[in-house]
């Protein structure tokens, strides 16, 4: 589980968030949805780490990762992976040297079981017969999967996706949900992920929490969503005209 | 501008702390110092040289028109070739090319590795990514370069060779007593250390403005461009400072 709690990220005088407070929980596919500039990513990016907040705590599992000395928190984010929103491949390896990288640093696995355990990772996510492939070889629906396989290599506890489907079809784009949500349940994996794209939120958001200008303004599932009061919400919803055409049903209804 | 300066200083000793730490893993560091050497230093091979062989030739032919004076021997040619060749073309010449050949391979690489996230991916793993990025590269350049400083003295002395065997500028013989006169091994040693210096100081800041270079395409553009200036301003600084201490 991560608590995020009073957090406060400002960069100059443009403050970005604004007293964020939510609970992701394990097992469920927790999101992070609002227009572009919103905060999404800066909120994503304070989660993990990737930058201080100005105030507040985030915790995994009751533990302030911002708190441990260096050598700690790098042995912590061993337990975090992360999918980010164009796959960060290395160009320097091949698609199986990727998905081994983590294996390399944090294990004493035999080259074998490092192999086989890769390609198993890469069998997960449907990616393969391309271990010898470079990323730049691949399509971008490709290198989002294999992007995963990387993620999970060490069976982390949490899964980081920051816009998994941003720049693919919406084909690719729901199996991609549906592999994160189904790794997600297999593996029991505490997993946030950072989109505004409604066919996401509506295929697998158990849990999501709507950011606008900085500010958690609403808090649900994706079988609340169409029930809200919150204007911004219901702005950001109507922008999908399928959602659109839901939320009038559900009006209507009403 | 002065504040900026100092900032930028501070933030680069911070970052050599960050880059000059323990290897998670010394295999994995070992095979990225031999893919780094094999694609910094041998791969400026050639490139050294060319340059070396035809700067060899320019400088007899210079020397040669500058000493017409029947006083002097023409021998001192060759002298004068060596000379020029080993204390400062050589190092602060071929560190100024390589500042412009690795310099920029460097800061673009890890430019380019920072905008596509690619170093908050080895950071999010728990792997210190400025160690493992940076470090072998440093070690890579600063330890190999003064074999290039040995390949550049041997070939501007051979460019030379092939010019006065071809124009007959001076006798062959006379260049070739040029060469030997007076000969100082510690000139040798001087130069491949200054040249050490200048590669760490082109690996280190072109990696420092590559690390921390923002702003998509143009700011990698921006932090190459960058590394190289800074770079060269420093080398011909540190030229001047390391002469004095090692010469003097």
């Amino acid at each position: 589980m991560i608590r995020i709690e009073h957090l406060y990220k400002s960069f100059g005088d443009v403050h970005v968030l604004k007293d964020i407070s939510i609970e992701y929980k394990q097992g469920l596919c927790n999101m992070i949805i609002g227009a572009s500039g919103s905060g999404k990513t800066v909120l994503l990016k304070t989660i993990i780490g990737l930058m201080t907040p100005d105030s507040g705590t985030v915790t995994f599992n009751g533990e302030d990762i911002s708190l441990l000395p260096y050598e700690e928190k790098k042995r912590f984010r061993q337990n975090i992976g992360v999918l980010f929103q164009n796959s960060a491949l290395f160009d320097f390896a091949t698609v199986l040297e990727n998905v081994m990288f983590p294996m390399d640093f944090f294990t004493d696995w035999s080259a074998a079981q490092k192999r086989e355990r890769a390609q198993y990772c890469l069998e997960r996510v449907n990616v393969q017969g391309n271990d010898g492939k470079y990323p730049g070889e691949l399509s971008g629906g490709m290198q989002k999967r294999v992007g995963i396989a990387r993620a999970i290599a060490l069976n982390p506890a949490y899964l980081i996706c920051d816009e998994p489907n941003s720049g693919l079809d919406p084909e690719t784009a729901i199996l991609i949900d549906q592999l994160i949500h189904g790794l997600t349940r297999e593996f029991g994996m505490t997993t946030v992920i950072n989109t505004h794209d409604m066919n996401s939120i509506l295929e697998i958001g158990d849990n999501i929490g709507f950011l606008h200008q900085g500010r958690m303004l609403w808090q649900g599932d994706r079988h609340t969503i169409f029930d809200t009061d919150c204007q911004e919400l219901r702005k950001f919803v109507c922008a999908n005209s399928l959602a659109r055409n839901i939320m009038e049903g559900h009006d209507s209804i009403a | 501008m002065l504040r900026d300066f100092f900032i930028q200083t501070g933030k680069y000793f911070l970052f050599l702390k960050i880059v000059f730490k323990k290897p998670e893993k010394w295999k994995i560091f070992w095979r990225q110092f031999i893919q780094e050497a094999d694609k910094l230093i041998i791969s400026s091979v050639v490139l050294v040289s060319v340059i070396s062989i035809f700067i060899g030739g320019v400088l007899v032919i210079q020397t040669a028109s500058n000493m017409n004076n029947p006083f002097l021997d023409r021998m001192l040619v060759g002298y004068m070739v060596r000379e020029s060749l080993i204390l400062e073309f050589c190092s602060t010449m071929v560190a100024l090319i390589l500042a412009g050949k690795i310099g920029s391979n460097i800061a673009s690489e890890l430019g380019s590795m920072r905008i596509t996230e690619q170093v908050d991916a080895i950071e999010m793993m728990g792997v210190n990514s400025a160690s493992f990025l940076v470090l072998p590269k440093i070690l890579a350049v600063t330890l190999l370069c003064p074999l290039l400083v040995l390949l550049s003295f041997c070939l501007g002395l051979l460019g030379g060779w092939v010019v006065v065997s071809m124009t007959s500028i001076i006798p062959l013989a006379k260049y070739a007593a040029g060469l030997k006169y007076c000969f100082n091994d510690f000139y040798v040693f001087y130069s491949c250390v200054k040249m050490s210096i200048f590669c760490f100081v082109i690996a280190s800041v072109s990696a420092f403005n590559g690390y921390y270079a923002k702003g998509g395409a143009l700011g990698v553009g921006r932090s190459s461009t960058k590394s190289i200036v800074v770079s060269c301003i420093l080398i011909l600084m540190l030229d001047l400072v390391i002469t004095q201490l090692m010469l003097y």
